[in-house]
């Protein structure tokens, strides 16, 4: 396939594909807690509605910011799905998290100074995480790049099962879940866990939304990773872990940042690193 | 067409209420009424909501603070006061430290009486705040295109 077909329908998919999951998302929560929940298209109702309200901005600069986290998102992606080199994804993906982090500390308000600080906390926890994955992959299929590793059909999965087990690990971080959801909830709107957007509104809020929709189908994508001999048993895998995601989301008390950090780092180094070292015995 | 009526925001402040009214506004959100299937989310955060539920009436003191909310509040924006109190200042109204209803401080688009009120008349006076809202956003939309025609 050609790669500006493969961009063109990313650019339209991940989107779609990212809102609706959000949608079900919301539906399930509701179901878990004995609602009945919003219609699977609320995200869209959401979006749509926050591009027709005023954009109150205390600086410029923070819409910029956001603009260009959503930027590095979508070139994350597209980096990703067309088959790039998955070192420079996660280098991108870092990128795209810092940008947001500095819109956050830009709004200088205290709340999103804590909620920008928290994120900062985070991306510690998970970007370790994220690397080990590229080199764990590196190590059974001698390549970084993505079309290599996917088609390899090797059972990905039999050789790193640890750093799977990691990488579910660091995915509550990453799709803003409880125990782990810090800096921005999906929940408790009121609370100080929705720190870092408390100063954008209208339209940058939609974008973050958006963006956070992109990082969604990212991460997913980097499951299906694991999978390159059966894509169809890895959509399997990655509806169960979705579900288990938002499982322990509904069933988990968001933790403290200390114990955030400890557990992600020992979940890396036992699971991730032993995984690796293993490997290179073996060889 | 816009997505406003879709998902309303709220946001919901005590002024000096007895807590009777705030807890039939948190009745809402319960399973039991469970306003989350129309979209509607307490958000904590003027900046991010589009309905300001008020209770009680307003004093000397936190009449700055309901000032600050509603200016904080992006633009289509209604103002729901929920309760007798807000409405008018209720049995409260002699007070030395009352102002009286939310009115007094702020533009009130819907009101809702009742003392407390039933998350049933909140649900329907938030249901009537979006009729407003689309209103004012369709005068909204008007203006900016008028501005731009004058340029």
């Amino acid at each position: 396939m050609n790669t500006p077909l493969i961009i063109l329908s990313y650019l339209i998919l991940a989107p779609v594909t990212g809102g609706l999951l959000t949608g079900l998302d919301r539906i399930i929560t509701a179901r878990m807690q004995s609602r009945i929940g919003p219609p699977i298209l609320q995200p869209f109702y959401d979006v749509g509605k926050l591009f027709s309200k005023e954009n109150l901005v205390v600086r410029k600069a923070q819409n910029l910011f956001i603009i260009f986290h959503l930027l590095f998102l979508i070139l994350t992606g597209a980096l990703f799905f067309c088959g790039g080199d998955l070192l420079l994804v996660v280098f991108a993906f870092a990128l795209a998290g810092v940008f947001f982090i500095l819109g956050g500390y830009r709004t200088s308000s205290p709340f999103a100074y804590v909620g920008a600080e928290r994120e900062l906390i985070q991306m510690m926890a998970y970007e370790p995480m994220l690397i080990i994955t590229a080199i764990g992959m590196y190590m059974t299929t001698h390549s970084f790049n993505v079309l290599d590793i996917m088609s390899s059909g090797k059972p990905l999965l039999l050789q790193l099962p640890g750093v799977f087990i990691g990488f579910l690990f660091i995915l509550p971080i990453k799709m803003r879940k409880s125990p782990f959801d810090l800096s921005m909830s999906h929940h408790a709107h009121q609370e100080l866990v929705k720190g870092i957007t408390t100063e954008f509104s209208g339209p940058t809020l939609a974008l973050i939304e958006i963006a956070h929709w992109f990082e969604l189908i990212l991460i997913l994508g980097i499951i299906l990773l694991f999978f390159p001999n059966n894509i169809w048993l890895g959509l399997a895998v990655e509806c169960a872990v979705f579900f288990l995601v938002v499982l322990t989301d509904n069933t988990f008390a968001r933790l403290r940042w200390q114990t955030l950090l400890k557990a992600a780092w020992i979940a890396t180094f036992v699971c991730g690193m032993g995984n690796i070292l293993v490997l290179s015995f073996l060889k | 067409m816009s997505f406003l009526k879709k998902s309303p925001w709220i946001i919901h402040y005590d002024a000096s209420s007895c807590n009777g009214c705030d807890i039939e506004v948190l009745a809402c959100l319960t399973p039991m009424y469970d306003i989350e299937r129309f979209g509607i989310i307490n958000t904590g955060n003027p900046k991010h909501a589009d309905i300001f539920l008020i209770t009680g009436s307003v004093n000397e003191q936190n009449k700055s603070v309901v000032v600050n909310i509603y200016k904080q509040m992006p633009e289509p924006k209604v103002v729901v006061a929920i309760g007798t109190c807000a409405l008018s200042g209720g049995i409260f109204s002699e007070c030395y430290n009352i102002i009286g209803g939310v009115d007094k401080v702020i533009p009130v688009d819907v009101y809702v009486p009742g003392c407390a009120s039933k998350p049933e008349n909140i649900i329907s006076g938030v249901v009537q705040a979006l009729a407003v809202l689309e209103e004012k956003h369709a005068k909204r939309c008007k203006d900016k295109k008028a501005s731009k025609g004058k340029k």
